[in-house]
């Protein structure tokens, strides 16, 4: 083992998900907070370190009753989960604090005690200057803009699209929790009612309520408590822009590519090691510019690779894909509070011990990648349940 | 219903009072030469303060689209588009292409395509159209 490894030891989500209307969204937080201290056998005063994003980590600490020595409030969308855990583990590492929470609550759907969208930050900013104004309403619209140049760059179609939403689906099925298991057809896709043309309702995320909570230790700790940890092999993050129209290139996530980059490296892993995989799916492209700019795919060849059923569940069609990806059924079919990132990295934790609902054979590598505003931001984490 | 409009900054004042002149006006470095968008007093390639502004022709491309059908009241009730154009000096621009149905027939990528100014009272926003619309 390293002389400094971080691991998790605690994981859990909210106690339900998709419609929570008795709960605030600071409670969402609070109650994945208590699942994952009672998932590790500790309370609040056990924990000295808080990080989140949606509110404050003030709010969170002084709400669970923690008096903490170290609070990351890192706030750049979805993925602040990932940074979070990124952050902690140098903390960690550091000294700054022994164990730490990170959580995540939104009552997206109920909207209960939740502000409104902020996506804008008033119409003096860059994004209220130079996008609010041409009739965006919010990620639908927004998220949206570069697809059509990436289908034509790299020669995929609508029908491309419409198939990551099929495969998650398969792997929603097998998931007792997720919001959507009714099967879909590529074509039930493409005549779904059109949000944003090419997209439709059924290549757009869900809206849910739910949370997600994470607690990191030292590996040396990890080891005394009731599940078998899940270490934390390497990193990465970064940024791009606040406005998707500024993207330096519609057909691939500058963001992605230097935060997956960076986490490869401090793993030392290749992708043939990858043994399952979580690409935060706010809209159908996202799962096919992930496997490109992580380096799963070169440029144009991801559509075919879901098409071949590489990342899909085991079927009718044929035995698992070579690269389980989102086999929670991913945003598009689980659940998608509106900050997705804490839930792919419950998955990728459940997976890592072998609890999964839709459990992969095996599986000792696994990444979460997340997204952040409209590829504007960007985290990954590379786990393992090997001690590395 | 009142067009929802920008609110300048002293760092995008001159480009709002361009579009208000009927000008489109981009920024370059005089160091290194890189045209930039959106406006800011220094070049977001090379750290250089040495920055002027120009007038760009308004000719570029379709770079990408969405065609919005979620209520967006200040724009009518009508499906619209919401585009992204490569200006010929390089940088990116969102806008709505006006001047042509909003239908993906009619919307096709890399045509080329000219500002329109639009006046909607304290702003002027830059529309564009398909090239001699």
């Amino acid at each position: 083992m390293k002389q400094k490894t971080v691991a998790a030891v605690g994981a859990a989500e909210t106690t339900e998900l998709g419609r929570i209307p008795n709960m605030s969204v600071i409670q969402l937080h609070a109650d994945a907070a208590l699942n994952a201290m009672a998932d590790c056998g500790l309370k609040p005063s056990d924990i000295d370190g808080v990080a989140t994003a949606g509110i404050s980590p003030t709010e969170l600490a002084y709400y669970l009753g923690i008096t903490p020595t170290y609070a990351d409030g890192t706030s750049v969308g979805g993925c602040s989960f990932m940074l979070h855990v990124r952050h902690a583990a140098a903390a960690i590492n550091e000294g700054l604090a022994k164990t730490i929470l990170i959580t995540h609550g939104e009552s997206g759907r109920s909207r209960v005690g939740a502000g409104g969208f902020r996506g804008g930050g008033g119409n003096s900013s860059l994004p209220g200057q130079f996008e609010a104004p041409y009739g965006p309403v919010g990620p639908p619209s927004m998220f949206t803009i570069p697809v059509m140049r990436y289908l034509k760059t790299r020669s995929y179609t609508v029908e491309d699209l419409a198939n990551v939403c099929v495969i998650q689906r398969e792997w929603a099925a097998k998931n007792p929790r997720a919001s959507m298991k009714d099967p879909i057809t590529v074509d039930d896709v493409l005549n779904a009612r059109m949000i944003a043309y090419p997209f439709t309702l059924l290549m757009c995320c869900l809206v849910t309520d739910g949370g997600g909570a994470i607690i990191l230790t030292s590996a040396e700790r990890a080891k005394d408590f009731p599940h078998k940890p899940v270490y934390i092999l390497g990193t990465g993050e970064s940024v791009e822009t606040p406005m998707v129209s500024q993207m330096e290139d519609f057909n691939s996530s500058k963001a992605f590519r230097v935060s997956g980059k960076k986490a490869f490296e401090e793993a030392g892993i290749s992708h043939a090691d990858v043994d399952h995989l979580m690409i935060y799916d706010a809209f159908a492209h996202l799962p096919l510019y992930g496997l490109e700019d992580l380096g799963f795919c070169k440029p144009g060849e991801a559509a075919a690779f879901v098409r071949e059923r590489n990342t899909a569940p085991a079927s009718s069609l044929g035995k698992i894909g070579k690269l389980p990806l989102n086999t929670n059924g991913g945003g598009l079919s689980y659940m998608h509070s509106g900050m997705y990132g804490m839930y792919a990295m419950q998955e990728s934790i459940r997976q890592l011990r072998g609890i999964a609902p839709a459990q992969v054979p095996g599986a000792k590598i696994s990444i979460s990648h997340g997204v952040g505003g409209m590829f504007a931001a960007s985290g990954t984490v590379i786990w393992s349940n090997e001690a590395p | 219903m009142d067009r929802v409009l920008p609110e300048p900054t002293p760092e995008t004042q001159h480009f709002w009072d361009g579009c208000k002149a009927g000008e489109l006006l981009l920024q370059r470095c005089t160091e290194c030469t890189k045209s930039y968008f959106p406006p800011r007093p220094f070049c977001p390639k090379c750290g250089s303060r040495k920055v002027e502004v120009f007038k760009a022709t308004g000719k570029g491309k379709l770079w990408s689209y969405v065609i919005n059908h979620r209520p967006r009241p200040d724009l009518g009730t009508e499906p619209h588009s919401i585009a992204v154009v490569m200006l010929d000096e390089g940088p990116q621009m969102m806008t709505n292409i006006v001047g042509c149905p909003q239908t993906p027939e009619a919307l096709q990528l890399d045509m080329p395509v000219e500002v329109k100014f639009e006046d909607f009272g304290k702003i002027t926003l830059p529309l564009f159209k398909p090239a001699g619309a």
